[in-house]
This record gives structure tokens, C-alpha cells and sequence, in this order.
């Protein structure tokens, strides 16, 4: 192959004079996993209620919650992406909507809230099937012991689904972090996008990519050994 | 501001829109999930046959497919394909690949790992007594499979596969990185041309959400009926 | 990246037939990219989405301009060369940000667009004589009253990723403590439509592109283009790859005839001075004193202080 590697590339100054090439792809995975923890805080608590509407008795709620999850899922995340960031600014009143536009670090925002809301409808999935895998005797005998709906959610329905799904959650809560390289389109300076502008200042393409990909690899790794270690902590004693 | 709306641009690009972009769209969609479907069903046997090496490289290459995020790998493969080209051929210098060669490359490779998971757990969902009973007829491991595990795989997993198209479907969209014409690239492309961003994006939203929600309507059809047979 | 050897083995890989067929006598002595197009028949050309009037798409949605109509001379200069009854003229589509990797690893084999010819890029890929001169400059709104680059301080800023004007802009920021957020875009139609949108306050880019822009927005009069410049202005070239003389020397006769002809003058006025489409803007650049020595004497250097 015809390729002039230069491995040193990583230790040369960048052009935006903020440190090295190697520091441009660190703060690119600094905001990667930023982006990322902050879209899941949404998408788990969105995520649960909308996936324990679809759980209800009640017809309205799962109505609700089946076009959430129909809606959020049939579209691409791109093309929600710039629902986000280009269309909802100009459906806003005015005022509102040009203060939308000129937050500092708006593709930021923008991506934690899109990221968030799309991954919400995929979370909810999870926790319905969690819940619905659940015994049939476990809500019948919570209501038997006098439980309101609220308290049999809270202390035998959810602690258990939740027991069920980690192992699906690790690897939305993965999608939701690989998912973040499509704010690039927005201008967020994630991973991807930095490991780009890097290709694009030092022509070094492969370089640029290799790194990103370790980068990616090594968070891919960390996620799902905090994973299992969580697994074991919560693991009722006895159960299965 | 909705008093600016022109939806009369979306209707003067709909030629191109559908007739450029949305043939892109599919035959990219279908080309790839065909071709994923074939690689991820050969990994999925890789990864099950115990074969030390083999077993190995398949499961890094399906852990690594999976740990890296879409828009990466289509730069990777759009840049790196020529090379790679040039080295399976042996020429001393890259070899062209077009736009859509490239990019149906990259899905086929990318998409294979999610397929070949499904196929894993397809081939496993296969009771071991049919295998066994295979052997003992004097079938060799190809006609084992090519006759007994996997025509019951694909059918148990059909619902699965066509999720995972659908999937597909939606993340060709990401071409768009590459400004390649796909129904999103080129809904892009009108609306930064004629300044009609708000039309433009709503409308290939509908288009997406139409597709897809039909689409997965109908899959939640056909898993029924399978799992009726069943 | 740099093809250390373009001269030997691509007969492999252009296919099969290739490999088992004698090539055509006379094909041995040529190299690189004329002996692509000679066995393949067919020449790829890059273009862009946006840089109006250089390379975008037009109102059928086809790649149209300046630098379009000179590429296809080239083109057909290659094919009078190659002695060929017809090439195949392909197209793909690319963005400043794809463009340098897709010329080394030989997608495209002529990109005809607005890339400024610096010596930094010359060290990946090669340009022939000139077509343009730009200077970096920035629009904005008017009624947001910036007028220097000192006035964006603290401001969020867009410019085009992968070009030699978003580099600029982050040299500054760094040189001058700016304060700027940089916000890359995909292309100039993206970008001016971040400025449009209100997303960021100027977006900085080669003046005749700025220009073009404001002329086909929405509303020509709300934009301004700022007087002062980031940089002198810069020569605009056709890129090919690298180390491929006998290529290079086609184009190079190509354009310099075709500049110095009365054709030359024609076409530039036809992007230039007339109504383009798809809605027939007039840009109103006439050509300015250093394209018209450029125009009379073709060069190919990256030397701003040549012109």
C-alpha cells in the first residue's frame, strides 16, 4: 500500500493551537462520552415511563406510549437530528426561537436532547419486555397485598425488569454512545468528527481513523466490564 | 412561520427526490441487506464451528463491527476500499471504486456483524438432535446445513432479519456524510439550494416514517404467522 | 499520501479482461492516469454540491460551472491524446472535506471545484494552471454589524470543514485569543445556511463563494461581506493526483490554450458576468487585473505573491 504512515502525526501541534492532534482526539472523546451520558439520563427516565405506559391497564396510556415508541423509531436519527437542530428553531414563536439558535454550545444540546428522545423510544421497548417477562402472579399478588398501581411499579415490578434487561440496556446504552457520532452533522465536535478534522488538517487519514477506532474500542470495553460488575452487585442471591 | 411554507418545492423535486434518491436509498438497502445477510449467515457458522483461529477472527470481527459507530466506518471504507482493492488484486496503486460500489461495500461489511448475531442465535434455535440426526443419515457439515439448520434458521429469524433491514433502511441515510445522493442526501440538497430546510426535512421524515411503519407493520404480521407455525 | 510508483501493475486492477488480453500497442509507455483512462475508457471527475458558480448543481439537479466546462475540456484533450473515439465522462459527487483522500485513493481522477492550490496540498496532490483568485473574507448579517474579524470575539463561527479557510479562521482565533466556537459544516450551502438560520454569526470563507452565496439567498440585501481579509488571495486549481507528470502536462496544455484563447474570456464571462442557473443570478465579477495576467500567462503556482 502506497501510504505514507507517520505515526508521530499524534505529537505535532494542531492547527487550532490548542495542544497536539493527540489532545484534539481526546477532547473528542470527552465530549463523545458527555454527550452520551447525558442523552442516557434522558433516555432512562423517558425511556421507563413511556415503558411502563405501554405496561398500563389503562388504553389511553398505551396509546400514548406505542406512538411514541412507532414515532421515534421509524425515523432516522439523522433526519431527527435535523428536525432538532434546523426545523423546530423556525416552528418556535420568534423570540424563543432565535434564543434556541444562539445558545452557546447549541449543537450540544441539541444532540443530548435528540439522542436522548430517540433512545427513549428504543429504552422503553426493553423495560415493556422486562416487565412483560415478568410472572403474572407478581402484579396479582403485589395488588392482593394492597399495593396502589404506583407501589406495585415501584417496589415488585420495576426492581425485578430492571434485574432482566441489564444485559439489553448495556448494549443500547453502547448504540446510544456510538449514536453520538451523528451529531457531527450538526457540528458536534465528538470523536468521529474530530478524528475527521484531523484527516482533513494533516492528511493523514488512516492514522486519524485508526485512533478513533481504539478510542471507540477501549470505551466499548469499559462499558461492558462496568456492566457485568454492576450485574453482580444487584444479583438477588438465589435468584436464577 | 407557518404562513412561509411552500410545499411546492417538495413537489417540483419530488422527480428527483424518488427517481435519483429513493433508488439509491433502496437498492443500496436491498443490495446490502442481501449481501449482509449471506456474510453474517458465513460468520455466524464461523464463530459456531469451533474451529480455533477461525471462531476467533469472527467473533473480533463481529465485536468490532459492533463497537464502532456507522459514520466511522463509512469514512474508513470510503477512503480505504481503493487500497484494499489494490492489495486483493495486487497493483502497486489504489483502484477506483465508485460512490455507490463503495458505500454498498461498507453496509454489507458493517451490517453482516448485526446479521450475523441474529444468525447465530437462528442456527442455535435449530434443536441438536436435527443435526444429529443429519450425521447419522451420512450428511456432511455443508449439506447438514445447506439442507436441515439453516432453512429452519432464516425462518425462525426472518422476523428478526427484516428489523434489522429495516434498520438498515433507516441508516443508509448517514451516506449523507459523504454528500452522496441517497433520498436524504438529496432531500438535503434541494433544501440548502432553494433555503427550504423546514419543508424539505418534515417531508422526508413523513417519507421515512411511512416506510418504516408500514414496513414494520408488516413484519409484526409475518412473525405472527411464523409463530403460529412454530 | 503519495503514489511512490504510479507506473507499473494497474493493468490488474482494471479487470480481468485486462490481465488476460495484451494491452493495445502504445499503451505500454503510458502511465498513471492516461493509462487508467486509456483501459478503462472512462474518467472520473469530482464535484461539488455548492461552490457556485465553480461546481454545483444546477437546476436539473446535475453538476454545472465554471470549473466543470474546463474539466470537460480536459477531458476531451485526454481523449484527442489517448486517440480514443469517446471517454466516458463519470461523476462523483465530493466535499472539501472528502476530496484530497478520494484523489489519492484514486475514486476521482480530476476534481473540479473551488480547492485552493497551497504548497501545504501540494505535498498530497497535484493542480494545474490556475482558474481563480479568492481571498478569505466572512458574510454576516448586516443588521448584526460585524465588520472585522476583531468584531466576532466571543462569537460562534462557521466555516467549511476540510478547507484551507476554516484553518485560517482557527489560526486566527489562537493568534488573536478570539474566543471563537468554530463550527465545521459539511458544505458552503450548509454553512451559509447556519448564518442564514441565525446558528452562527459569520461564516468564513473564499470571497467569491461568499459572493455567489449572498446572490442566490433569499435575500441578497440582508448580507454583508466583510472588507477586511484572513488571508491574500489564494489561487484556485483543478487537483489531480500527485506525481503524475504526463497527466498533469495534458491538462496544463489544455487550460492554457483554453485560457488564452478568446474562448477563455467567453467562458468566464458566461460564469462570471451572465445569468446562471438554476435561477439566473448575475454574478457581476468582471475579471479582475491579476486573472487577466493569469488569463494572458497560465501558471500553476501556489505562490499567492506569483499573480
Amino acid at each position: 500500500m502506497n501510504y505514507n504512515w507517520n505515526w508521530s502525526i499524534f505529537f505535532d501541534q494542531s492547527p487550532e493551537g490548542t495542544g497536539t492532534y493527540a489532545d484534539m482526539l481526546l477532547s473528542g472523546l470527552y465530549w463523545t462520552i458527555v454527550t452520551a451520558l447525558c442523552a442516557w439520563a434522558i433516555a432512562f427516565t423517558l425511556g421507563s415511563v413511556i415503558g411502563v405506559l405501554r405496561t398500563l391497564p389503562s388504553k389511553t396510556a398505551n396509546a400514548i406510549g406505542t406512538t411514541y415508541v412507532e414515532i421515534f423509531r421509524n425515523v432516522p436519527l439523522l433526519v431527527q437530528m435535523f428536525l432538532w437542530y434546523f426545523v423546530l428553531p423556525e416552528m418556535l414563536p420568534r423570540g424563543l426561537g432565535d434564543a434556541v439558535k444562539q445558545m452557546p454550545d447549541a449543537p450540544f444540546y441539541t444532540a443530548v436532547v435528540c439522542l436522548g428522545f430517540f433512545t427513549a423510544s428504543r429504552v422503553a421497548e426493553q423495560v415493556r419486555a422486562g416487565i412483560q417477562a415478568l410472572p403474572r402472579g407478581q402484579r396479582m399478588a403485589a395488588t392482593a397485598m394492597g399495593f396502589t398501581t404506583a407501589q406495585t411499579y415501584r417496589y415488585v415490578l420495576l426492581p425485578n425488569a430492571y434485574r432482566i434487561i441489564l444485559p439489553p440496556m448495556t448494549s443500547e446504552f453502547l448504540n446510544n454512545l456510538k449514536n453520538t457520532s451523528v451529531a457531527l452533522t450538526i457540528g458536534l465536535l465528538e470523536l468521529t468528527g474530530r478524528a475527521r478534522s484531523m484527516q482533513e488538517f494533516s492528511f493523514q487519514v488512516f492514522e486519524a481513523f485508526t485512533a478513533a477506532t481504539l478510542l471507540y474500542v477501549a470505551i466499548n470495553l469499559v462499558v461492558v466490564v462496568c456492566a457485568s460488575l454492576l450485574e453482580r452487585a444487584v444479583t438477588i442471591p438465589g435468584q436464577r | 412561520m407557518l404562513s412561509n411554507f411552500d410545499f411546492s418545492v417538495v413537489l417540483t423535486s419530488l422527480p428527483y427526490l424518488f427517481g435519483t434518491g429513493m433508488v439509491f436509498t433502496l437498492s443500496l438497502t436491498a443490495m446490502a441487506a442481501a449481501g449482509g445477510v449471506i456474510l453474517g449467515t458465513l460468520l455466524a457458522m464461523a464463530r459456531l464451528s469451533g474451529i480455533p483461529g477461525v471462531w476467533h477472527l469472527a467473533k473480533g470481527y463481529v465485536e468490532l463491527c459492533r463497537s464502532l459507530p456507522l459514520v466511522l466506518v463509512i469514512f474508513w471504507f470510503y477512503f480505504l476500499v481503493p487500497y484494499i482493492g489494490a492489495y486483493a488484486v495486487g497493483s502497486t496503486t489504489p483502484i477506483q471504486v465508485g460512490a455507490f460500489p463503495s458505500a454498498l461495500i461498507t453496509f454489507t461489511a458493517f451490517e453482516a456483524a448485526y446479521f450475523a448475531e441474529i444468525m447465530r442465535a437462528g442456527i442455535q434455535s435449530v434443536p441438536k438432535g436435527q443435526t444429529g440426526a443429519a450425521q447419522a443419515l451420512g450428511m456432511n457439515y455443508w449439506q447438514t446445513m445447506s439442507n436441515v439448520v439453516l432453512p429452519q434458521a432464516f425462518r425462525n429469524m426472518l422476523p428478526l432479519l427484516l428489523t434489522q433491514t429495516i434498520v438498515l433502511f433507516q441508516d443508509t441515510s448517514l451516506v449523507y456524510v459523504l454528500s452522496l445522493t441517497d433520498f436524504m442526501g438529496a432531500a438535503s440538497k434541494v433544501a440548502q439550494r432553494d433555503g427550504r430546510l423546514v419543508e424539505m426535512y418534515i417531508f422526508a421524515a413523513l417519507v421515512y416514517f411511512a416506510i418504516c411503519f408500514a414496513a414494520s407493520f408488516l413484519v409484526r404480521r409475518l412473525q405472527r404467522r411464523v409463530a403460529i407455525i412454530r | 499520501m503519495q503514489f511512490v510508483n504510479a507506473r507499473r501493475g494497474l493493468a490488474a486492477a482494471l479487470g480481468l479482461s485486462l490481465a488476460v488480453a495484451p494491452l493495445a500497442a502504445g499503451a505500454e509507455d503510458l502511465t498513471g492516469t492516461l493509462k487508467k483512462v486509456k483501459d478503462s475508457g472512462a474518467i472520473t471527475i469530482g464535484y461539488r454540491d455548492s461552490s457556485v458558480p465553480f461546481s454545483y448543481l444546477g437546476g436539473d439537479e446535475k453538476p454545472v460551472g465554471y470549473a466543470m466546462d474546463i474539466c470537460y475540456k480536459i477531458a476531451d484533450a485526454v481523449k484527442t491524446k489517448l486517440g480514443l473515439p469517446k471517454i466516458d465522462v463519470k461523476l462523483n459527487p465530493v466535499t472539501s472535506a472528502t476530496r484530497i483522500p478520494l484523489m489519492a485513493n484514486g475514486t476521482i481522477d480530476l476534481e473540479c471545484g473551488s480547492t485552493t492550490n497551497n504548497a501545504d496540498r501540494q505535498k498530497q496532490v497535484g493542480f494545474t494552471n490556475s482558474h481563480f483568485l479568492t481571498a478569505t473574507r466572512f458574510v454576516s448579517k448586516k443588521s448584526s454589524n460585524l465588520h472585522t474579524i476583531e468584531d466576532l470575539k466571543g462569537k460562534t463561527v462557521v466555516s467549511t470543514s476540510g478547507t484551507t479557510n476554516i484553518r485560517q479562521i482557527n489560526e486566527a482565533n489562537t493568534e488573536k485569543k478570539l474566543g471563537l466556537t468554530i463550527l465545521p459544516a459539511k458544505d458552503h450551502a450548509e454553512a451559509f445556511l447556519m448564518v442564514e438560520t441565525g446558528r452562527a454569526v459569520a461564516f468564513v470563507m473564499d470571497d467569491v463563494l461568499l459572493a455567489s452565496l449572498v446572490a442566490s439567498s433569499k435575500d441578497p440585501g440582508a448580507y454583508e461581506i466583510s472588507k477586511e481579509a484572513l488571508s491574500k488571495p489564494e489561487p484556485y486549481g483543478i487537483m489531480l493526483r500527485k506525481d503524475d507528470a504526463p497527466f498533469k502536462a495534458v491538462a496544463d496544455e489544455a487550460t492554457a490554450k483554453l485560457y488564452t484563447s478568446p474562448e477563455g474570456k467567453a467562458l468566464y464571462d458566461k460564469w462570471f458576468t451572465q445569468p446562471i442557473p438554476p435561477r439566473n443570478i448575475n454574478l457581476n465579477l468582471p475579471m479582475s487585473d491579476e486573472m487577466k495576467k493569469q488569463f494572458t500567462k497560465p501558471i500553476d503556482s501556489p505562490d499567492p505573491a506569483a499573480y
